[in-house]
């Protein structure tokens, strides 16, 4: 056990990487790592480099898994489910089928042409941006082990549960008729299996192309959470998400769903949100928030399901993360 | 020869667009590229992740930014 919290503590956390940075602001820029300057420095080098160097190394190695994943697979998987399971299974597949945020439409139609419940293709939508593995391990390397478990089991429960209540509204009427147009025929040609070289080399080439997109919103994010961590007044954070305020919650939401960023970018964030005393609970709304519903992404989904539809979608995902928050803000010190 | 590229929003549609004119190039077919973006048109391809690449109606390759090497072995599988 204790060599395991040494190889967390050293691979996750990087604690030799955080007395390194340490030293080189001390010794070479000459500034105290308490003091202002200094700690915003510290931060933005250490977090933007044990960031980029996880998420390299994660994109690899799940980017491996994944490829035993293409959605044509998972159609076929989920279309042997039924009820509750169906969108159980739906939400755990979100975590590992790759797909970008462009492929949302044609995933749609090609979920619910092959006749999956609506309920299990929203399911599948909502775990997809919001729980993925490379977020449980980054989490992990943030905020400890227990809380990435209790994150990715909440997503999972926000997937199923809403997925489980638009199923149940009998909102197909909402979708566009098109959607349920018989296709010509099916491209299922992905799905002949891959030699473990063309794994390898499908991996590399999503951890080059995904890095080479999100290394900006890396950055972005460290920045301002290494502004938040010690340039932001202190009584201006407790007054606005402090952990006594029952808006607090409901003011990280309102803010992060419409905003656009990878999950990546807003760890910084929400880790240095956490340093300086806002509730664990209010800072997972605000990630939840940002990842799991944009307006880029409501836009394109606006072209597949009638506004009310959309409407239901992002009622039911906006309360859902809210529930999340509040309950993270009660409990959440069992975790850290 | 008909050569499409489904996809419409990210980078990565237009990588596999340029990607297949290089191809074309290469093996000096000359043909045009042409780009589907609507997604009922998308739809009946039977396509579950872009970009995804159509030739003479029948998809080649989906979810996959191909290299130009990989296209040229496809065009030339095709012209087979």
């Amino acid at each position: 056990m204790a060599v395991f919290g040494w190889l967390n503590d050293q691979l996750l956390k990087m604690e030799w990487l955080w007395s390194l940075v340490a030293q080189l602001v001390e010794h070479v820029f000459g500034l105290d790592v308490g003091s202002r300057l200094g700690g915003s420095i510290h931060f933005f080098i250490y977090d933007s480099i044990k960031i980029l160097v996880l998420l390299s190394a994660l994109i690899f190695g799940i980017s491996y898994i994944q490829s035993f994943f293409p959605p044509e697979r998972t159609k076929k998987i989920l279309g042997r489910f039924h009820g509750i399971g169906a969108n159980v299974l739906g939400a755990l597949l979100g975590t590992v089928t790759p797909f970008c945020s462009c492929s949302s439409i044609p995933l749609f139609i090609g979920f619910t042409n092959a006749g999956l419940p609506l309920g299990v293709t929203f399911s599948f939508l909502i775990s997809s941006p919001l729980v993925d593995l490379a977020s449980l391990i980054l989490i992990a390397g943030i905020f400890g082990w227990a809380t990435a478990i209790a994150y990715v089991v909440v997503g999972i429960v926000l997937a199923v549960g809403a997925g489980t209540i638009i199923g149940a509204s009998g909102a197909e009427k909402y979708v566009e008729p098109f959607v349920f147009n018989r296709m010509r025929g099916s491209a299922d040609l992905d799905y002949q299996a891959l030699s473990t070289r063309e794994r390898l080399a499908y991996a590399r080439d999503e951890a080059v192309g995904i890095l080479s997109k999100v290394w900006i919103y890396v950055l972005v994010g460290v920045g301002i959470g290494a502004a938040i961590h010690n340039w932001i007044p202190q009584t201006l954070i407790a007054a606005v998400l402090g952990q006594d305020k029952w808006y607090s919650v409901l003011l990280a939401t309102v803010v992060g769903v419409p905003m656009y960023a990878d999950i990546f970018g807003t760890l910084p964030i929400a880790e240095a949100l956490v340093a300086r005393g806002v509730g664990l609970g209010t800072a997972l709304s605000f990630m939840m928030g940002v990842t799991a519903l944009s307006l880029p992404s409501l836009v394109l989904l606006k072209r597949v399901v009638k506004p009310r539809l959309l409407a239901i979608f992002v009622g039911i995902v906006t309360v859902g993360i809210m529930i999340i928050g509040y309950a993270f803000n009660a409990f959440g010190h069992l975790f850290i | 020869m008909v050569v499409k590229v489904l996809g419409a929003c990210c980078g990565n549609c237009a990588t596999l667009m340029e990607n297949t004119r290089i191809a074309l190039k290469e093996l000096g077919i000359g043909c045009e590229v042409e780009k589907v973006t609507d997604f009922a048109e998308i739809a009946k391809y039977g396509v579950m992740s872009i970009p995804a690449l159509v030739i003479d109606d029948r998809v080649v390759s989906s979810g996959k930014v191909l290299k130009p090497k990989d296209i040229m072995k496809i065009l030339e599988g095709v012209a087979r």
